[in-house]
């Protein structure tokens, strides 16, 4: 059971599709102008990486070694098709924002990375597990991105005003503020990681010190 | 006219890769040398342009037939396909040609610029020129965003950036204030 938790939760923390493994950039900076489209964005991204992963483990005894690339493709390109749809049907407003990057979805590195890399190898469960926690995962990162630009451009978060008027850069909300708060966010990031790995490192060389101490 | 004002709109003032936000991971992902973004800018703007024609065409038979939603299905295989025939016709034949763009047409397929265009000139209902001029202004705009953001990367290899904005955050930032100078484009054509 804590293996099948740690499938899960691989996605959200550690192995973050948008933090640490910088997949999927082109929505994660298109579609963050603020909280509700980047949520938006996620499900979507969440629903097709499910059900290709799903898939992809359920094919993947069946499918020729040569030929499992365009298979994937193709399958993926089903799903967002499915998606597109489904979305301009019921969420029109939101189909209307993201528009372009609804269809892009098929080309996103996270779904055809998380298909080869760990779908056309492991069983159906934890396929959808490891989709799920990489969906979560990247929702998150694109709404951490998108509540901060929306905030800090429009003093709102998910529609809810916070500091309304009095404080407002609308660049956030344009081009460059995407990719100053991505990096800015990254940077963040890295620096846990490599304070976390500093710590460990100074732990480990204590404690080959007294090793070395006790031997003496 | 018309041609020549699409032309600039994808190369300058819509920048594709720094306000469109189309093709990004390529674009951060081999701009650490001036050589290899040229290499990969020449190649997205043969595929781009090529296969911007084919789907032209094809959209043709969709709307014949009343398929249009299949187009993303469509678009993909028919990229997909071409990218690896180009491999193959290219290894067969030309080896210094396949040397110079061999490694960067795999990752092509996946690059979004090559299916948004693909999508951008069905919906916005171009003409068979007009498609062909798009995607030429924005493959060049691809090579331009890749050229400025490399030689810049290039010099951030002599300075002693703090550790944890090395690699990709001093890339993000670069890149933002040079899209902050591209909105300076905006407005000159409406």
């Amino acid at each position: 059971m804590a293996s099948k938790w740690k499938e899960l939760t691989k996605g959200i923390i550690s192995e973050n599709p948008t933090y640490v493994q910088v997949l999927g950039m082109c929505p994660t900076l298109a579609t963050t102008t603020n909280a509700e489209n980047a949520f938006g964005m996620g499900i979507a991204a969440t629903i097709v990486l499910i059900m290709s992963n799903v898939v992809i483990s359920a094919i993947r005894k069946t499918v020729p070694e040569k030929v499992r690339m365009p298979i994937f493709i193709t399958v993926i390109a089903t799903l967002v098709t499915i998606i597109d749809l489904l979305m301009h049907a019921y969420t029109y407003d939101l189909w209307k924002t993201l528009g372009l990057f609804i269809p892009l979805i098929t080309v996103n590195c996270i779904i055809m990375g998380r298909a080869e890399a760990y779908a056309s190898k492991n069983g159906i469960f934890d396929s959808f597990l490891d989709g799920l926690g990489m969906g979560i995962g990247f929702t998150l990162g694109l709404v951490l991105l998108g509540s901060i630009r929306e905030l800090l451009g429009n003093g709102t978060i998910f529609g809810i005003e916070v500091w309304g008027n009095a404080f407002n850069m609308f660049a956030m909300i344009l081009p460059p503020g995407a990719f100053l708060t991505l990096g800015l966010l990254s940077a963040f990031f890295a620096s846990i990681s490599i304070r976390k790995s500093d710590k460990a490192k100074k732990m480990a060389s204590q404690q080959q010190a007294q090793k070395a101490g006790e031997q003496r | 006219m018309k041609l020549f004002l699409i032309l600039l709109s994808a190369m300058l003032v819509n920048n594709y890769v720094f306000v469109r936000f189309l093709g990004i991971c390529p674009a951060l992902g081999v701009s650490k040398k001036t050589s290899t973004a040229v290499g990969m800018g020449i190649a997205v703007i043969f595929v781009l342009v090529i296969s911007s024609a084919l789907s032209w065409l094809l959209d043709l038979l969709l709307i014949a037939l009343n398929l249009e939603f299949l187009r993303t299905i469509v678009f993909i295989l028919v990229i997909a396909t071409f990218v690896q025939f180009v491999e193959a016709f290219l290894k067969k034949t030309n080896r210094s040609l396949y040397e110079a763009m061999g490694i960067y047409l795999p990752l092509i397929t996946t690059n979004c610029i090559i299916l948004g265009i693909a999508i951008l000139n069905s919906t916005a209902k171009y003409t068979f020129m007009e498609s062909i001029f798009n995607a030429l202004g924005a493959g060049m705009g691809f090579l331009i965003a890749l050229i400025i953001l490399s030689g810049i990367r290039e010099r951030f290899e002599l300075y002693d950036v703090p550790r944890p904005f090395q690699n990709l955050p001093i890339a993000l930032i670069t890149a933002s204030i040079l899209s902050l100078a591209f909105t300076g484009f905006q407005g000159m054509i409406k």
